[in-house]
């Protein structure tokens, strides 16, 4: 595309910007309404929530990666605080909610093991490299980021892969499930967030940080879509088993044989496999949060006029590297910074808090790493 | 070259797992679960990052 068609192209939408916009929310109300009808009122609902996320995640700039970034080249705690606050809220709610509902709601709770720990700290090298989480490379790839879009179908085949060996690595040696639950679950957990703030806000340079208002509005929406997500699918918001879904669906209408896999051939699995992705909660909420940047992007006036980056040959090879090592680590780390982290925490699963450690040791190499691999151009 | 480029890609991609998905494993609109998991009686079946086969 020409400099002259950009320019055009943004004269124009900024001359009638009200007709592209409501352009957009006739498109995704409509959208919502057609799965509504072919698929079911639960799943055009989840469709909602998934572009709730987005919306807020894009539209408030709020995700996982930045704000741990920020804490570790600069010490500011600002945006991890938010995070924490809207893991708070959930877990206030979901924790006493999940125990009076008779397995109608589940929490995210999985075994503390040898892999998670290693899969999370890989996980956190990766996600410093592309900049971006499982919730932050689908903002990325829906808002045009090009490094989110290449590393976005890697992610998919690591996850794909990790589920693959899963129950291997699993076998290496793992704890049983250790959960906080109801109101002591509650009392645990928030002392334990408070702990880690208390650090944070310790190892922060004295009068050197305010959380931003859009900060605490974005954790507050995040924290009732999370709920929302619990309380219409019965289980906690995640990335990662719907990524791996899409890649083992295209690897069986290529004609691959799954049966070789304890995890894919496991008979819920492979039935989820035959069943539509849109009858999948994890990808319809992962479709809503692409759909929901790409809204957010084109709202704005010059969203998309940002020009692609020129990064060395190194960079793009890092970023499929790192794609795929997102998948695969966090398939083992059972979860991502949404499914571990967020929802782990916020319904008492002990693997969340391991996961929280393992992720932000393995931050600390990725942010050191990112500048080597050419993926910016200053140093940090 | 924009970001125009790239979302734009993002959304084909999304659009053509969907109809393709649609078109080889079409949903069953008359067996959907009740509107909301809470109070519907079902145990939660859906698959997540956290889950290991039975």
């Amino acid at each position: 595309m020409t400099a002259v068609a950009d320019q055009s192209d943004f004269q124009a939408s900024t001359k009638r910007p009200y007709l592209k916009r409501t352009g957009l929310i006739l498109a995704a109300l409509a959208t919502v309404f057609v799965v509504a009808l072919l698929v079911g009122i639960r799943y055009a609902l989840m469709l909602s929530v998934g572009l709730g996320f987005g919306l807020v995640l894009e539209g408030l700039r709020f995700g996982f990666a930045g704000p741990w970034r920020a804490m570790i080249l600069r010490r500011d705690p600002s945006g991890i605080f938010a995070q924490l606050f809207a893991i708070a809220i959930v877990t206030v709610v979901a924790l006493p909610l999940i125990q009076a509902s008779g397995g109608e709601l589940i929490g995210a709770q999985a075994p503390v093991g040898f892999a998670m720990v290693a899969g999370a700290f890989v996980f956190g090298i990766a996600m410093q490299v592309v900049l971006g989480c499982g919730s932050g490379t689908l903002v990325n790839a829906g808002s045009g980021n090009p490094i989110g879009l290449l590393a976005l179908p890697f992610f998919a085949l690591g996850s794909f892969a990790g589920a693959w060996n899963l129950i291997w690595w699993t076998d290496l040696g793992s704890l049983p499930i250790i959960t906080f639950d109801g109101w002591s679950g509650v009392a645990i957990t928030l002392s334990l967030l408070a702990a880690v703030a208390a650090v944070l806000w310790r190892l922060a340079p004295t009068g050197q940080w305010s959380v931003p208002g859009r900060y605490w509005i974005a954790a507050l929406i995040i924290a009732a879509l999370a709920l929302a997500n619990l309380v219409i699918a019965g289980q906690p918001w995640g990335v990662v088993y719907g990524l791996g879904l899409w890649a083992a669906k295209g690897a069986t209408l290529v004609g691959a044989d799954l049966s070789g896999s304890a995890f894919w051939a496991a008979s819920e699995s492979a039935e989820r496999v035959q069943s539509s992705l849109l009858n999948d909660y994890t990808s319809l909420t992962n479709i809503g949060i692409m759909a929901g940047a790409f809204l957010v992007a084109s709202w704005r006036l010059n969203g998309f006029s940002q020009k692609l980056p020129k990064l060395p040959m190194r960079a793009w090879v890092a970023t499929i590297i790192a794609g795929f090592l997102l998948g695969y680590s966090s398939r083992l780390a059972f979860g991502c910074n949404v499914g571990a982290f967020f929802s782990g925490i916020s319904t008492g699963s002990l693997h969340g808090w391991v996961w929280f450690a393992a992720a932000f040791a393995g931050s600390i190499y990725g942010v050191r790493l990112r500048p080597l691999l050419g993926l910016e151009a200053r140093q940090p | 070259m924009t970001r125009k480029l790239t979302a734009s890609i993002a959304m084909l991609l999304i659009a053509g797992l969907i109809v393709t998905d649609y078109i080889v494993s079409p949903p069953n609109p008359y067996q959907t679960p009740s509107i909301v998991a809470l109070g519907s009686g079902a145990a939660s079946a859906g698959g997540f990052c956290g889950a290991l086969p039975d």
